[in-house]
């Protein structure tokens, strides 16, 4: 069975434009908002839900990455320190939205649809023939939205996004061992929840 | 290896980083284990179809219309930065 592989955008002249940024160069600044726009926004709309926080989140977090950008050290890459910048405005705009739920991705959250498949149904057709873009965005969209947001944090970054492991726990400033939890958790959770949509009607149903 | 250990290693096959003898292991409960492959099988399905779903795209207009808005932002703390009489009213992150 093939392994997935993560999409990686190309470094190019990253460090440049950020130079030249550094340096009060706004176009080239620009440059860079172009660069990671579309990817700020998909994160901070996975982690809001909600359509207005993430146009708010792209501007705050650009804006805030302008602020800061002498504080960048270029340790690591400057996608990375984005990301980090983008998560932190997006968590602070879901708190505001839902203050009656602790929203904090240091929780370890144990549910009681954990890490043991309750169902397994091998998914034929391909869902792409069962339902139409529109219709699988829908359920693709409402599925996610029941993951709590440390989980489907780690799960846009790593799978989404395609960020390395090493990135997402810099990213996210987590452990390691934390981002492969929750990942791990994250995509069976997923897996399950999609398994009512997906799963062969025909027979095949069990449990490991 | 029971179902749980091959559980326990699931994301790191998907993501390829492992030993070559503990992916020998699973490739070989994999064999056998019609459950696991399933859950392999759609769990790697799952990835794929979020990865490729184009869930949450940016459109155009909006596009534009934040990206203005960013470049129009900076400019004024670009501005206020170097003037020294508006130092004290310079915005701080939000």
């Amino acid at each position: 069975m093939g392994t997935i592989q993560p999409k990686v955008e190309a470094a190019g002249d990253e460090l440049t434009l950020v130079h030249a940024a550094k340096a009060g160069d706004i176009g080239a600044f620009e440059e860079l908002v172009k660069r990671y726009d579309r990817n700020v926004f998909r994160i901070a709309q996975h982690i809001t839900q909600n359509r207005e926080d993430a146009e708010d989140v792209v501007q705050d977090a650009f804006l805030k990455a302008y602020q800061n950008l002498a504080n960048f050290q270029e340790q690591s890459k400057f996608y990375t320190w984005l990301v980090r910048i983008a998560v932190n405005e997006a968590l602070m705009r879901l708190r505001r939205r839902r203050p009656e739920r602790m929203v904090s991705l240091d929780e370890d959250i144990k549910t009681e649809e954990d890490s043991m498949p309750r169902e397994v149904a091998d998914w034929s057709p391909n869902p792409e023939q069962l339902y139409n873009q529109g219709e699988l965005k829908e359920i693709l969209g409402k599925t996610i939205q029941g993951l709590p947001p440390s989980f489907r944090t780690v799960f846009v970054l790593r799978d989404v996004e395609g960020l390395s492991t090493e990135e997402t726990a810099d990213a996210l400033d987590l452990s390691i061992p934390a981002v492969k939890s929750r990942l791990l958790r994250a995509r069976l959770q997923l897996r399950e929840r999609l398994n009512k949509y997906f799963k062969n009607r025909t027979g095949g149903d069990g449990k490991p | 290896m029971t179902c749980s250990d091959f559980l326990k290693e699931l994301t790191d096959y998907l993501d390829d980083s492992m030993d070559a003898q503990t992916r020998a292991e699973l490739e070989d409960h994999l064999q056998w284990c019609h459950n696991c492959y399933v859950v392999c099988n759609t769990t790697k399905m799952t990835i794929e179809i979020y990865r490729d779903s184009h869930l949450y795209e940016l459109p155009d207009d909006l596009r534009t219309r934040l990206r203005s808005a960013i470049v129009s932002k900076c400019e004024c703390h670009k501005k206020q930065v170097s003037d020294p009489l508006g130092q004290s009213d310079s915005p701080t992150a939000k």
